[in-house]
């Protein structure tokens, strides 16, 4: 009895381990298998099962389920989502500190009337270079970081099936662009409630909308702004298939964003710069004209929609027909 | 096994004309036929760089053949692996493992990604995996923070999830210590007992004598020989010893007895053991006047089967 309740370490008070193992039976039904006995307690090796099967993690059905529970335990991942997080609070309180200078261009002007606008301004800010470089850090690391650390062997022995592994990473990266652009757009809006006042919003077109409609309108541009990082992801898993070394693949990934970045600025290369994946990136503020205008929406759902197609299928090509070394 | 095999046998793993040329023009494995009868426990052996790693590669459908077929459990590979896979469990060039996950977390991982385990049950067979291993009690700590040793456990104990037809072992008791080598070792008896087919690559010769029925040996990227470990074996044949300081008296005795392939090294005189009398030789030897201090049969090990089979000890292959 005093060994079960040593082993066990917590929650047990000495003398009631055997029901303290019924309770975990209740917990973990999954485990019946030695479970009538375990009531005997004291046994080494019943102690040793119910000591595993209890459910500190969550066992996941499905692979999917298992790599969003990876992808968002993960404390990189974690301190990634953190500093994105940080920025709107950041922008917030220099915004509440300099509140003397009135006015000021776009969003962050405006912020200081209306919280809601720190939204607004959070995504504009972020979009360019943060959410873009925690996106490249996560898609890089997609297909290369399971190479590298040897676990993309023993996932493909298991079997997981390559086209399976491939689709379930696409999808996680999808989630985590939409959770990406979530953190910041509810970091910035808590914010924003607490530092500003909140009410009506003026569109850029100089209409007033109520509250209500505008916080609609920033739901719906925080899913845009996660369907402009698509693109991204696709190069990022791409470019992931490519290599072991999962730095590599991140740097290349947050470089091309850069290099996209330089593109747009140079005026004579136009002719290239409605198919880079940046183009339409801002279009997002569209929507806050009335009627919303969105040739430019359509424009980088398509272009995201295309990059997505073509570096899925590059990054399937890859991935099926690839030898597995590492 | 339905289907009838390609190949036409019932082997739990074969292979034929089996080649791997990587890219870089060097030929890997070089035209491999190689049979696994179905609950053997086959040795694998191979000096370092003869082709081994690939060929367990190409097995497991990791790795493209460049030429020649590769049929698990009957079944053609790469094209059925996703059906035959989850019927084996597999060691590859050591554990890897998800270092920020704990082990029991890391095999749910691997578990989840087999369609073909049931996640009700998983909670429980990772509890027995894990205790079959010895790492029942390290089994919330990440991975991380394992040691060698335990991290070759979570790498066996994830080949164990489910109940296998075919164990694909690569060096599973690399970086274990002597006790932690007596475990595994027992512990692939005991699967193979269970009926098991085992395959298992190791460069201790002692430990294939220990636990393998059969075994092959690789050099350079070709298949040498293999069959039971016995048949090995029998390529070299027992010789008599003596160790004496009066070897020149001890030669003329063992060649009056009709000893051949005489050889004396100091003190130590041997030859072939076939067609001599061990005790009459002893007796003859001693009647002669010759000081034995030492007398006996030496029976061929894997060892010397392996150094004469190819030709080199275990120095790295150019």
């Amino acid at each position: 009895m005093s060994l079960s309740s040593t082993q066990k370490g917590t929650a047990t008070e000495p003398g009631a381990a055997a029901g303290a193992a019924d309770v975990r039976t209740s917990e973990t039904a999954d485990v019946s298998i030695s479970r009538t006995t375990a009531v005997s307690a004291g046994q080494t090796t019943d102690v040793r099962v119910s000591e595993t099967s209890r459910a500190r993690f969550r066992v996941r059905g499905t692979f999917a389920g298992n790599e969003l529970a990876v992808m968002f335990r993960r404390t990189r991942n974690l301190a990634l989502l953190g500093a994105l997080a940080a920025i709107p609070i950041a922008l917030g309180v220099a915004i509440k500190l300099t509140t003397r200078h009135q006015g000021g261009d776009g969003f962050i002007g405006q912020v200081s009337n209306n919280g809601l606008f720190l939204v607004f301004s959070a995504l504009t800010v972020t979009l360019p270079v943060f959410l873009p470089l925690a996106v490249g850090v996560v898609s890089g690391d997609a297909i290369s970081g399971e190479a590298g650390q040897g676990t993309l062997r023993y996932l493909l022995v298991a079997p997981v099936g390559r086209n399976r592994l491939l689709a379930v990473k696409g999808g996680a990266l999808a989630v985590f662009c939409l959770v990406a652009s979530v953190t910041v757009a509810v970091s910035a809006f808590v914010t924003g409630m607490i530092l500003f006042p909140l009410g009506r919003v003026t569109l850029l077109s100089g209409e007033s909308i109520s509250f209500g409609s505008a916080l609609l309108k920033a739901v719906v541009i925080t899913v845009l702004v996660a369907a402009s990082l698509l693109g991204l992801a696709a190069i990022g898993l791409f470019v992931s298939t490519l290599t072991d070394t999962a730095v590599a693949a991140m740097a290349v990934t947050v470089g091309v964003t850069i290099l996209s970045g330089i593109l747009q600025s140079i005026p004579q290369l136009s002719a290239i710069q409605p198919w880079l994946f940046t183009d339409q990136w801002t279009s997002f503020a569209d929507l806050l004209r009335d009627p919303v205008y969105t040739p430019n929406i359509v424009h980088n759902l398509l272009i995201q929609g295309l990059y997505v197609a073509v570096f899925g299928s590059a990054a399937w090509a890859r991935l099926s027909t690839r030898d597995v070394l590492a | 096994m339905t289907v009838e095999s390609d190949l036409g046998t019932d082997a739990a793993i074969a292979t034929s004309g089996l080649s791997k040329r990587y890219r870089g023009g060097q030929l890997a494995v070089d035209g491999l036929d190689l049979t696994v009868p179905p609950g053997a426990v086959f040795g694998f052996l191979g000096p370092n760089g003869s082709g081994k790693t690939t060929t367990i590669r190409m097995l497991v459908g990791l790795i493209a053949p460049s030429a020649g077929r590769v049929e698990l459990l009957g079944r053609p590979i790469p094209q059925a692996a996703n059906r035959v896979l989850p019927r084996v469990g597999a060691l590859i060039e050591g554990p890897a493992h998800y270092p920020y996950l704990s082990g029991a977390q890391n095999l749910a991982r691997y578990d989840a990604a087999d369609r073909t385990a049931d996640p009700r049950t998983r909670a429980a067979r990772i509890g027995t995996a894990l205790e079959r291993v010895g790492l029942a009690n390290a089994a919330q700590k990440k991975a991380k923070a394992y040691s060698l040793g335990m991290k070759q456990r979570l790498g066996i104990a994830a080949a164990l999830l489910q109940p296998r037809d075919l164990l694909v072992l690569d060096e599973p008791t690399n970086g274990l210590d002597p006790q932690g080598m007596r475990e595994i070792r027992a512990l692939i008896k005991t699967l193979a007992a269970d009926g098991t087919t085992v395959f298992l690559s190791s460069h201790l010769l002692d430990e294939i004598e220990q636990v393998c029925t059969h075994a092959a040996v690789m050099s350079r990227g070709r298949l040498v020989i293999q069959g039971t470990v016995d048949q090995l074996g029998a390529g070299q044949r027992a010789r008599l010893a003596v160790t004496t300081p009066d070897a020149v008296a001890a030669e003329t005795v063992l060649k009056a007895a009709g000893g051949t392939d005489l050889r004396a090294e100091g003190e130590r005189v041997h030859c072939d053991a076939e067609g001599l009398e061990p005790d009459a030789v002893c007796a003859a030897l001693v009647a002669a006047g010759v000081r034995v201090f030492g007398f006996g049969i030496e029976r061929p090990s894997l060892e010397d089967a392996f150094v004469a089979l190819t030709g080199e000890g275990f120095d790295v292959a150019e």
